[in-house]
């Protein structure tokens, strides 16, 4: 990503638009901010916040008639917020008076002719920023310092003028410019601006001012004031003040002012979970501290987070995307120092969802795909983020456990049925019975037992991935280029993009097609489905499984956020490898929207939100069940050694019941007694130490004869560093026979005494 | 480069089975990620096996293996 890609891309996350109010303000209140302290009943600081924007917040505040209520979204709930009544509430709590503290001087001078609110309020803005005002007036504030007839309550009007002279507004009477007196007053002065209310132009012989700037024929000579309400008067002055600056300085006149006055918001409020509420009524000496609390309360705080409302993963982060692509743009072009974001990067679940929701399509999923992929080609990628998962895809792939057959007694396959790794990991007996059901209604259905490539590419691993598709396609080749069946949402995709020649369908189509199980009809179950996110973009898959799940009885249910708006398990992305505590934080999030008895068809699916606490069976539990497990929908999930297992399991079992052929002989570590205590097994799966390694680490010892020994409790330890992870197994040891107490394990190596 | 002292790096009553010694507190090294650290472990000083105990495995030294691999 460059600096433009990261400019593109923030510009598609509006989180950081203003709400529509502050948009339409000419002035551009934070009406959101005040309307959160007015509802604390923090006055002084909702006072701060006009300060901070009205050039005489004294006035403006009481005399202002809220063009804002008409951008208000609130008005679709029930009515827009009353921003004027809470301003005019806000101004009568906080008798302090306003305390301006104006930026260094700068040494130019401006000379406002005109003391209307748009000359006041061009005065305010300027000496504020530092620059000498002379102001020529014959009554500042004109008809509101009107005794008997100003809008505002004796007193406003004159502190206002006060404060406005402690700055350095230099009060002057009015006079009257001709052409050559403005020309010269310009000598003098290193702008003029006129508010025409009070100044009459006509003798200037001048256009009508420009639009944007307020700018003349006359360089430096500015002409502000319009008619109408006192908001539009005092935004004209400040705009004539923006301008004389950016004339002082030399600076362009017209470039990034489209948004200076009113303008359009691109920020993008859902009101789908807001009740209406009716605004609080005014009464005629304005709202008590009750009523205005409960009128600020109305506000909605716009903005979006469509994404993050949805997401655990960006909610935990604490931020959004468009912070997240600065975050991930920094991680990248750092050159020395820690990486900040590489764990933000590699937690994402790559589900695609905030890309559905997010009204500017923004995707974190491509985002942190290129950033992994970037990482691993920059030799930057953490080790221990993906080894452990890479490695199990290199078993399922290896000769223990993948297989490519076409049936027995056959020579080439019209179809391959693909169970995928983790289904045949989960449920190696259900991949057998579904083999053998479909061989007896399509006799030309091969099977090919290994993983789709998935957690390569989830890991950025572009090299490992294509070595992984290209041993797939040939063994598909050599196939005879069948037909792929797939029992997995996730292969099905992988594959779909990897063999685009292929043609690939969804197991559950194809048991509808050829017959179902007898066994498995009316179930008569009633079902909550949930949809694996890789199947969100699949709209006939997701229609498969439930037409298939119907045609056997069962009743479904959905949930809200399903079908093309559905929540990954926490799987998905190698998220559970890479931040285990995200990852069940995710599944349960998952598991607990999930009421009732859940069903799905994806194999990782199912046991995730299982360990996520949720009540769930894979649509093959339902057709093909256990007869051995009885309630399959608590059916325990099972650790990564003996998902291992379960795939060397099946190809032994499978070569040898339908080709007679013998399995491998089993691995000298393989032979050794060991049992486990609970615990043992416990921090192991915790800790990714599979029995494998255990056994490798007590054969190690036991051929070198290498191991401490504890004097009190004669206990043993062992250790052994097979590739990059070091070992090390506490254990007795009685004729032989081993009981692993313990094991633990570290990525750093010993590289031997130091003296 | 001078010798880190951990408090998890107690012998705590093991000793070599192999060799019939005991541990005895000594600098070792210690790589990961093309950074080399030196840490006094219990070790054997016959066969150079060094304890490195759970608690350090899975504490400290995880610890700094995660910071290096963010460097
Ligand atoms: S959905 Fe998310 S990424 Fe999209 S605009 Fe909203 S906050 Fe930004
Ligand atoms: S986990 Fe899914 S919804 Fe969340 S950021 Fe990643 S792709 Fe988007
Ligand atoms: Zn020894």
């Amino acid at each position: 990503m460059d600096q433009a890609g990261l400019r593109k891309l923030e510009a598609q996350c509006v989180q950081e638009e203003p709400p529509s109010c502050t948009a339409e303000c000419p002035l551009h209140v934070d009406a959101r901010t005040f309307c959160t302290l007015m509802n604390e009943g923090n006055w002084s600081k909702a006072w701060g916040i006009l300060t901070r924007t009205l050039p005489l917040p004294g006035v403006l505040s009481r005399l202002c008639h809220g063009p804002c209520m008409d951008a208000c979204l609130r008005s679709k709930k029930g009515g827009a917020i009353n921003l004027p009544a809470l301003e005019r509430f806000c101004a009568v709590q906080v008798t302090k008076p306003v305390r301006s503290i104006p930026m260094p001087a700068k040494g130019k001078r401006v000379c406002v002719l005109g003391g209307g609110l748009a000359g006041l309020s061009a005065a305010s803005d300027l000496v504020r920023k530092g620059i000498k005002v002379v102001l020529h007036s014959s009554k500042p504030g004109l008809e509101l310092a009107e005794a008997d007839s100003s809008p505002l309550p004796s007193g406003i009007l004159e502190s206002e003028l006060e404060r406005l002279a402690k700055l350095g507004v230099d009060f002057q009477p009015a006079i009257n410019v001709s052409r050559a007196e403005c020309e010269s007053l310009l000598e003098e002065f290193d702008a003029v601006v006129i508010d025409r209310t009070e100044q009459d132009i006509a003798p200037l012989n001048l256009d009508e001012p420009d639009a944007v700037t307020l700018g003349t024929s006359l360089p430096g000579l500015f002409i502000a004031g319009v008619e109408g309400e006192p908001i539009f008067q005092a935004a004209s002055g400040r705009k004539a003040a923006l301008s004389s600056e950016r004339f002082m300085q030399g600076a362009s006149m017209v470039a990034g002012r489209d948004r200076e006055g009113s303008y359009e918001s691109l920020l993008h409020t859902n009101l789908d979970g807001v009740a209406p509420v009716d605004p609080v009524a005014v009464p005629e000496d304005g709202y008590d501290v009750e009523q205005a609390k409960a009128e600020a309360g109305r506000c909605i705080h716009c903005e979006c987070l469509e994404c993050v409302k949805h997401c655990e993963y960006l909610e935990q982060f604490g931020s959004y995307p468009k912070v997240y692509a600065r975050q991930i743009y920094n991680n990248q072009t750092i050159v020395m120092g820690t990486r900040m974001a590489n764990s933000l990067i590699n937690s994402c679940t790559l589900c695609g969802l905030c890309e559905t929701l997010c009204p500017g399509d923004f995707s974190m999923e491509d985002l942190c795909l290129h950033a992994r992929r970037d990482l691993v080609e920059q030799g930057h990628m953490p080790q221990s983020a993906h080894e452990f998962a890479l490695r199990d895809m290199n078993f399922a792939n290896g000769p223990d456990c993948s297989l490519a057959r076409s049936a027995p007694g056959t020579k080439a396959s019209t179809h391959l049925f693909f169970p995928g790794c983790q289904l045949t990991a989960s449920r190696p007996d259900a991949v057998r019975s579904v083999y053998d059901h479909l061989r007896h209604n399509i006799p030309g259905m091969g099977i090919m037992l290994r993983c789709c490539g998935a957690p390569a590419e989830w890991s950025g691993q572009v090299s490992e991935y294509d070595r992984a598709i290209s041993e797939l396609r040939s063994q598909w080749e050599s196939l005879g280029q069948p037909e792929i069946v797939c029992a997995c949402p996730t292969c099905q995709g992988m594959i779909r993009s990897a063999l685009p020649g292929a043609s690939v369908s969804s197991l559950w189509q194809v048991l509808q097609d050829t017959g179902l199980p007898e066994s498995a009809k009316n179930v008569g179950m009633e079902l909550t489905v949930h949809d694996p996110c890789t199947a969100r973009h699949e709209p006939e898959l997701r229609q498969q499984a439930r037409t298939m799940l119907e045609s056997v009885g069962a009743q479904l249910n959905e949930v809200e956020m399903s079908g093309e708006l559905t929540e990954c398990c926490g799987f998905g992305g190698l998220l559970a490898e890479a931040n285990p505590k995200l990852g069940s934080d995710v599944a349960k999030r998952r598991a607990d929207a999930l009421s009732g008895e859940v069903v799905t068809y994806c194999a990782m699916c199912r046991d995730m939100l299982s360990k996520g606490g949720a009540r769930i069976s894979h649509v093959l539990d339902i057709l093909f069940p256990d007869a051995a497990v009885g309630d399959m929908a608590a059916r325990p999930v099972p650790g990564y050694s003996r998902r291992r297992e379960n795939r060397a399991h099946l190809r032994e079992e499978l070569l040898r019941d339908l080709w007679q052929e013998p399995g491998a002989p089993p691995k000298p570590y393989d032979e050794l007694a060991v049992s486990f205590s609970d615990a043992a097994l416990s921090v192991m799966e915790e800790r990714r130490i599979l029995e494998s390694d255990v056994r490798k680490t007590l054969l190690h010892s036991r051929d070198t004869g290498q191991r401490l020994v504890h004097k009190e409790t004669g206990r043993l330890r062992a250790t052994y560093r097979p590739v990059a992870v070091t070992y090390w197994v506490e254990f007795e040891e009685k004729d032989g026979e081993y009981f692993v107490h313990n094991a633990w394990c570290h990525r750093m190596r010993v590289a031997g005494g130091a003296a | 480069m001078s010798v880190i002292r951990v408090p998890e790096a107690d012998a705590g009553g093991w000793s070599c089975d192999r060799c019939g010694e005991e541990l005895k507190p000594t600098p070792v090294n210690l790589e990961y990620m093309d950074s080399r650290f030196t840490v006094e472990l219990p070790f054997c000083a016959k066969c150079g096996i060094a304890l490195i105990s759970e608690e350090l495995a899975m504490g400290k030294m995880l610890e700094v293996e995660k910071l290096l691999e963010d460097k």
